[in-house]
């Protein structure tokens, strides 16, 4: 069973308690009636559907009913994190080395 | 290829069964080939059968990543059924079935394909009804389907609980008779000894790493782990993983990759006589001829390429099974595992053409791509040779997601099927 961490919760708790909402920052159209055909496919139907990590929502259901952001290794499972809804997409590219 | 008859088996069976030969050869790859099929299951391996037989096109190698018939081919349930309310859905499934009801014969390799029908429970009364309008359009559409009272249902699945208390009450079901299972391992060995006896190259454990586009966007091959492979033509049948090989030829498509799981008890005597689904507590089960209850419900909620899922959904699917079928609270399960299934927005596959010359795809078979294979390989093969949608596949396009002709088989079933 996943174990997830609710941020507004700041708890980890059972996937039983979490509805998967779908791709997380697929932001709707500011002006829908400008879109081609092809803008509107790919805002409807087109996923990243990444093999490793994946940017996605949850919502807490049977906790607190927020709607949050994740980023999960779609191989593996595992969580890399997990962040308020609204807080920018996390840079995931390793890091400089301080040193 | 060895020939299989009653008078084969008896020759091998007087020799001490010491003269049976491989069923085809662990082929390593060409520089070119006319076809490039990425992905040995059913459905490739079918493909590269008819596109021998067929079409006379036999330079074709069929690349897998894994072993043949090691992906979703050998994870499912090996349900078969054409019960679907669409006419272009029917079409497919029951052009599917039709091939099915001759496959071992024309494989000369027993699919063990049994037709011993297969039962949708309803519960309610918005599954009564929309039963009955599917078994009416299916029979508008030729397809076989017919509506039992509950007292019927439980003459034709004596397991099945329908006294009035039961916590999901059943009032009625509507069965296929033509529907069944046949056994999958079968079908990916018949389909790779058929094509190899016919000169196509079977490449097992060679990931494709990308395909490769010419400077004019048309293919010229792809990238594997035992080198480049150049080709004409490159036919992607890759089912979970369809999406990570297309992204490489820069095409995106319109399909997630969820785990469907499923199980088998202990094999027991035979105590179930068909196959029973029901889409409203969301559980299926049939017995195999070797005697184990298998059983299967929808996918995880979450994407993932993992092959494995999580147990609260087996959790899930066996309590709905217990309900059901009370006779089996106290059986054992032996073991559970799980196939990665690509899954489209209207629930119905893509098949055919793509926006790259010379590029052509078969996915997004969610959950019931099995019963699809001869189906799905067939007109496969047709659209690769003639470059043109066979009429039976014409409507399952990639274009339809921006045209919006839809095949709505998610409004349908209401569940994943």
């Amino acid at each position: 069973m996943l174990l997830i961490h609710c941020p507004y919760c700041e708890e980890t708790l059972p996937e039983l308690e979490f509805a998967y909402a779908g791709e997380a920052h697929i932001a709707r159209p500011a002006d829908p009636s400008a879109l081609s055909d092809e803008e509107w496919r790919d805002f409807l139907f087109i996923r990243t559907n990444a093999r490793g990590p994946h940017f996605e929502r949850w919502r807490h259901i049977h906790g607190c009913a927020q709607f949050f952001n994740a980023v999960r290794d779609t191989v593996s499972d595992r969580f890399l994190m997990t962040y308020k809804a609204g807080a920018p997409r996390p840079d995931l590219s390793p890091k400089e080395d301080a040193e | 290829m060895t020939h299989f008859s009653a008078m084969s088996l008896l020759k091998n069976a007087l020799t001490g069964h010491k003269g049976w030969r491989e069923q085809w050869p662990d082929s390593q790859p060409k520089q070119e080939y006319d076809v490039v099929i990425v992905g040995a299951g059913g459905h490739g391996l079918g493909a590269a059968y008819y596109l021998a037989k067929e079409h006379g096109i036999t330079n074709v190698a069929v690349i897998d990543k894994g072993w043949l018939g090691g992906g979703n081919t050998g994870r499912n349930t090996t349900i078969i059924r054409s019960n679907y309310l669409y006419d272009e859905s029917a079409r497919l499934f029951d052009h599917a079935l039709d091939l099915w009801d001759n496959l071992s014969q024309e494989l000369n390799y027993n699919v063990m394909y049994s037709k011993r029908g297969v039962m949708m429970l309803a519960h309610n009364v918005p599954d009564v009804q929309s039963f009955q309008r599917h078994i009416h359009a299916n029979r508008l559409n030729g397809v076989d389907n017919r509506w039992l009272s509950k007292e019927e249902a439980k003459a034709f699945c004596p397991p099945l609980n329908i006294s009035p208390d039961a916590r999901y009450p059943v009032m009625g079901a509507a069965l296929q008779m033509r529907a069944g299972t046949a056994r999958h391992d079968a079908v990916a060995w018949g389909y790779a000894r058929a094509a190899a006896a016919r000169g196509v190259d079977i490449i097992q454990n060679c990931p494709v790493t990308a395909i490769r586009r010419g400077p004019d966007g048309a293919v010229i091959g792809v990238d594997t782990a035992k080198g480049f492979i150049r080709a004409k033509k490159v036919a992607v049948s890759a089912a979970g993983h369809t999406s990570v090989v297309m992204d490489s030829a820069g095409v995106r498509m319109p399909l997630e990759s969820y785990p469907l799981q499923a199980l088998v008890s202990e094999p027991v005597k035979p105590i179930f006589p068909c196959v029973v689904m029901s889409n409203t507590v969301h559980a299926y089960i049939s017995q195999s001829d070797k005697g184990e209850l298998v059983i299967g419900s929808g996918t995880d909620q979450y994407t993932s390429y993992s092959q494995r899922g999580g147990l609260p959904l087996i959790e899930h699917t066996v309590a709905a099974i217990c309900e059901v079928f009370p006779i089996f609270t106290r059986m054992r399960m032996l073991r559970k595992w799980g196939g990665i299934v690509d899954v489209t927005p209207d629930r119905s596959a893509i098949l055919g053409k793509t926006p790259v010359k010379g590029l052509y795809v078969n996915c997004g078979w969610g959950t019931g791509g099995f019963k699809a294979t001869p189906g799905a390989a067939h007109t496969l093969a047709w659209t690769v040779a003639k470059d043109e949608p066979h009429p039976i596949n014409a409507p399952f396009t990639l274009e339809r997601f921006t045209t919006g002709r839809l095949i709505d088989e998610a409004a349908a079933a209401a569940v994943a099927h």
